[in-house]
This record gives C-alpha cells, sequence and structure tokens, in this order.
C-alpha cells in the first residue's frame, strides 16, 4: 500500500498535520507566528550547507533550524523583542539561504521543491522521517503540557510555581525546530508557517479549552491535508499550495461559524 | 524561636539600567501578616517577584524555608483572547486540582458561577478573586498578595481581607501583601513595610504610622499622621491589644530600623 505515492504523499502530510496542530496552538498563543518563517527560511541555508558537503539534505536542514532556534529562545531569554527579532531573522535568514544555495549547482535546480515541498515525491525513508519527527514533538508536548501552558500563560506565573520559562520556551522552539525540518518536503518552506498558523486559527472561535483547540487544529490540518491533495490531483495544481488553500478555505468557514455562534 | 519562612539579606535587584531596590532585607515569620507599602515605582512588585524567585538578584541573598509552599496573586496578569481558558482549567495550571476541590474553592472566593466561564470574559473583581483561588489551591504556607483588591467593589475588599484572615486562622498562613489601602493596612497588618527602592521604615502599624519616614513618603503633615494613629488606636481598643503581645517579640528589630534608617 505504501507503494502508491498517493498514500505516502497523504500519510506524510497527516504526519505533519498532528504535529503542527498542537504546536501552532502555541505559536498563535504566544504570537510568534514568525518564528516559522524563520526556521524554515533558514533551512533553506541548511539545504545549501547539506548539498556542498553531501551530507543527507533531512540532517542539514534539522541542524540549521536548531541553531535557528536555539538562538531565538536565547534572544528571547534576554528580554528581546519576539515578534522585531523574528522578523529580521525570518527574512536575512531566507536571503542568506538562497545566496548560499547559488553556490551550490545541485541544489539550485530543485530549489523550488525546498521552497514550495514535494509531497508527491515523498519516500518510504521520507515517511520515516517525518512520522518519527511528529512522534517526538507529541511526545515533547504532552510530557511538558501544563508547564509550557503555564509558561504561556504567564512566565510570572510560571516561575512562582517553581517551573523555569526559559527552558519551556526552549523546548517548544526545540519541538518547533522538528517540525519545520520535518515539514519541509511536505510543504515547503514558504508554507509551513501557514500550516503552523491556519488550522490553529480556524480552530479558536470554536472551542473552549486549550487542549480542544490542539485537536481540533489538528483535526483541521489533517482535513486540509486530504482536501488540498484531492484538489492538486483533479486541477493538476502544485499540492503545498493546494494543502494551504484548503486550510484557509476551512479558517473563514470556521470563523463565519464561530461569529454566527456569538450572535 | 521559629524559622522564618523566608528571609532576604541585603537585596539589590537591576531593571534594565534603573537600580530598583537597594540593599533590602526582610523576613516572614508563620502565620504573621506583613504588608509592604510604598509609592508607585517604589519597587514593590518587583521585591515580591524577586522573593518569588522570578527576577535574579544581582547582590543579596534570599533563604526559605526548604519546601515553602507559595501562593502567588500578580498585580496584574494579562491574557491573550487567543487562548481559550476557563476558570476551572486556570485553576488547574500547572498542578491539576479536582473538579470537587475547584469549585469548592471558588464557592469560598466567593464566585462559584465561574467555574466554565472564559477567564478573558470576566470583571476585574472576578478575576482577582479567581487569582486569589488559584493561589490558596496550592494549600500555601506563604501568600504573596500584589494589590489584590484592585477591581473589587468595597464589600468585596472587606470580604476579601476577612477571607485572608480566616484563611491565615485555619492553615496558618503568612501573607505577604502589597496595598494601597491604608485603613486595611493599618487594622489588619502585624507588621509594616515602608519601601521606596529601600526600606524606609518598617514595624507595627502604630510605630511606622509616626515614623517620619513613613510621614514624609505619603506627604503626610502631622495632621495626616496623628488622623492615622488616631485609627489605629480606635483599632486597639477592639482586638489590638492581645494581637500586638502574641507577636510584638518578633519584631524588636522594627521601631531600630526606623530611627536608624538613610539619612
Ligand atoms: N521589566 C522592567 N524593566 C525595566 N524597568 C522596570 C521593569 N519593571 C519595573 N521596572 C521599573 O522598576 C521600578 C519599580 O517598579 P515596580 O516594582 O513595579 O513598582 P511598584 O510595584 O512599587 O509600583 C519602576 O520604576 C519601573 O519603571
Ligand atoms: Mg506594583
Amino acid at each position: 500500500m505504501l507503494d502508491d505515492f498517493l498514500i505516502r504523499a497523504a500519510l506524510a502530510g497527516l504526519g505533519l498535520a498532528l504535529a503542527t496542530g498542537p504546536l501552532g496552538s502555541f505559536v498563535v498563543w504566544r504570537r510568534m507566528a514568525y518564528f516559522g518563517d524563520a526556521t524554515a527560511h533558514a533551512s533553506i541555508l541548511g539545504v545549501a550547507l547539506a548539498l556542498a558537503s553531501d551530507l543527507p539534505v533531512g540532517l542539514g536542514t534539522l541542524a540549521v533550524a536548531l541553531a535557528m532556534a536555539v538562538t531565538v529562545a536565547g534572544l528571547a531569554a534576554r528580554g528581546w523583542a519576539l515578534d522585531t527579532t523574528l522578523g529580521v531573522l525570518a527574512h536575512s535568514a531566507l536571503a542568506f539561504g538562497l545566496v548560499a544555495v547559488s553556490f551550490v549547482p545541485e541544489a539550485r535546480t530543485d530549489l523550488s521543491a525546498y521552497l514550495f515541498g514535494d509531497i508527491l515525491a515523498v519516500s518510504r525513508a521520507d515517511l520515516g522521517f517525518i512520522w518519527g519527527g511528529a512522534a517526538l514533538v507529541l511526545a515533547l508536548l504532552y510530557w511538558r503540557w501544563n508547564a509550557m501552558l503555564t509558561a504561556t500563560l504567564s512566565e510570572d506565573l510560571a516561575a512562582a510555581s517553581g517551573l523555569n520559562p526559559d527552558r519551556e520556551r526552549l523546548v517548544l522552539v526545540l519541538a518547533l525546530a522538528v517540525t519545520v525540518a520535518v515539514a519541509l518536503k511536505v510543504v515547503g518552506a514558504l508554507l509551513i508557517a501557514a500550516m503552523l498558523v491556519i488550522p490553529a486559527a480556524a480552530a479558536r472561535g470554536l472551542v473552549r479549552s486549550p487542549e480542544a483547540m490542539a485537536a481540533l487544529a489538528a483535526l483541521i490540518g489533517a482535513a486540509a491535508v486530504v482536501g488540498g491533495l484531492r484538489l492538486s490531483l483533479s486541477l493538476d495544481t502544485p499540492a503545498g499550495p493546494s494543502i494551504v488553500t484548503v486550510a484557509a478555505c476551512i479558517f473563514v468557514l470556521a470563523a463565519s461559524l464561530g461569529q454566527m455562534r456569538k450572535q | 524561636m521559629t524559622q522564618p519562612l523566608i528571609e532576604a539579606r541585603g537585596l539589590c535587584v537591576r531593571l534594565g539600567a534603573q537600580e530598583v531596590l537597594h540593599d533590602v532585607s526582610l523576613k516572614v515569620d508563620p502565620g504573621e501578616i506583613v504588608t509592604i507599602l510604598g509609592p508607585n515605582g517604589s519597587g514593590k512588585s518587583t521585591l515580591l517577584r524577586a522573593l518569588l524567585g522570578i527576577l535574579r538578584p544581582e547582590h543579596g541573598g534570599i533563604t526559605r524555608k526548604p519546601g515553602l509552599a507559595v501562593g502567588y496573586v500578580p498585580q496584574k496578569l494579562h491574557i491573550d483572547r487567543t487562548l481559550p481558558l476557563t476558570a476551572r482549567r486556570f485553576l488547574s495550571l500547572p498542578h491539576r486540582h479536582g473538579k470537587a476541590e475547584t469549585e469548592a474553592m471558588l464557592a469560598r472566593v466567593g464566585v462559584p458561577e465561574v467555574a466554565d466561564r472564559p477567564m478573558t470574559g470576566l470583571s476585574g473583581g472576578q478575576f482577582q478573586r479567581v487569582l486569589l483561588a488559584r493561589a490558596l489551591l496550592t494549600r500555601p504556607e506563604l501568600l504573596m498578595l500584589d494589590e489584590p483588591t484592585q477591581g473589587l467593589d468595597q464589600p468585596g475588599e472587606a470580604a476579601f481581607y476577612r477571607l485572608i484572615d480566616e484563611v491565615r486562622r485555619d492553615t496558618g498562613a503568612a501573607v505577604l501583601m502589597v496595598s494601597h489601602d491604608l485603613h486595611v493596612v493599618m487594622s489588619a497588618s502585624d507588621r509594616v513595610i515602608c519601601l521606596n527602592g529601600h526600606v524606609c521604615c518598617e514595624g507595627t502599624p502604630r510605630v511606622v504610622s509616626n515614623a517620619p519616614e513613613y510621614r514624609a513618603l505619603f506627604g503626610l503633615g502631622t495632621q495626616g499622621a496623628l488622623a492615622l494613629y488616631q485609627h489605629v488606636h480606635d483599632h486597639d481598643h477592639t482586638h489590638g491589644h492581645d494581637h500586638e503581645h502574641s507577636h510584638g517579640h518578633d519584631h524588636g528589630h522594627g521601631p531600630s530600623h526606623a530611627e536608624h534608617d538613610h539619612a
């Protein structure tokens, strides 16, 4: 069954949606939408480095994404404004990545695959990487859930309860880095942030608890993957952007539904 | 003599370029109610945050009784609207409490009806009560309350202080609070600490209300001090005397502090 490229594509997307639902909820709650961009754009640099040094691309992107995560967490712990820092890092990382890629002829040819993803070309090995990463992220979140939620609510309350908010933030950005590295092949660097933010934002108006928001965001992400793949197949549109398009449509539906319930 | 719950020696805290606290020493013994008074920006919240371990002091040390359980009500807590959180769920962050326990505590602080309401939809007074409920659920030996009655109406405020007194009676918890309400301070505290970046004066409410440092800090002439003294005096007729005897022996250093302080 895994021989079918469509099934592999769907499984890859579902694995990604499972991780981005709960993680994206944190991204929305903490107002760090740029983090996805910053890390994803930095991973383009990882692609170039990996290809230049003959290392597996997944390893290169993971290493650069982790480095970016640690940098961001370190700056935030020192009191830097997160949105500005991320904005600067996101756009610089993309520029550096694109410049670096231009020195690596092999990367130049399939750059668009890394920018927009190539979910239909997912291999069995990719699938293992994606589901392994998603499982790791979900385990991290399950383990730290209440602590991370408290630190998100208020770093003061978390510290007063004996938690270390800097550590909780680090766990979160590490989980994000792993997710981004895993998602690069599926939706591409330009659309990873969309998969983090849009399903969670769509879920927000329909739920009353953080746990429900995380679960519904994962569900919406999964629906977007399945819907996007069908769209891509029937209209011959690029898969990654199609998935995000469907997610955006679900967001509009959910937003109007939430409005109606309020009235 | 009993071991103090928490003791700070020579605390200096710097925030940005400003030295907010300079050479602050204080201790809180089991079961006593200590109030911190001081003008806006005098470092009251900073002092509580340093004692809680949220801020790291530049100099000085803090000793806590091992395993000290602290309940904290911060001065302000902004909950992002993107975070769906009912009062009940809020009370279980980061430590889970059972449904019966949280409902009993909400009833005790006077807001049994808000359990399933979102935190962002509560009135200022309801919000403060939920914050107190959360602090009490940790079964604290020490309550740290930062302007806890903001947003409460007058009956609510009176009920609030009655509840604090009740909690102390039932559980023996000590209270360290920041308050602006001089009347309450003078009647409900065992000890008052006047803060303005450093400890200006400290002692029983009666001693402090006559200290020149205190009068200078609050711009009180002789008239004002007399009025306050009168208030304390009235209070002494009701239940103040044995009150002072039972706690007086701990505070020998109070008056002397007031005398030798920074000129
Ligand atoms: N995070 C911060 N960074 C820089 N300065 C701060 C910070 N928080 C408070 N301050 C400054 O520290 C001083 C004391 O603040 P605070 O402890 O909140 O005073 P209070 O609670 O007595 O009104 C103020 O001058 C305030 O401007
Ligand atoms: Mg304050």
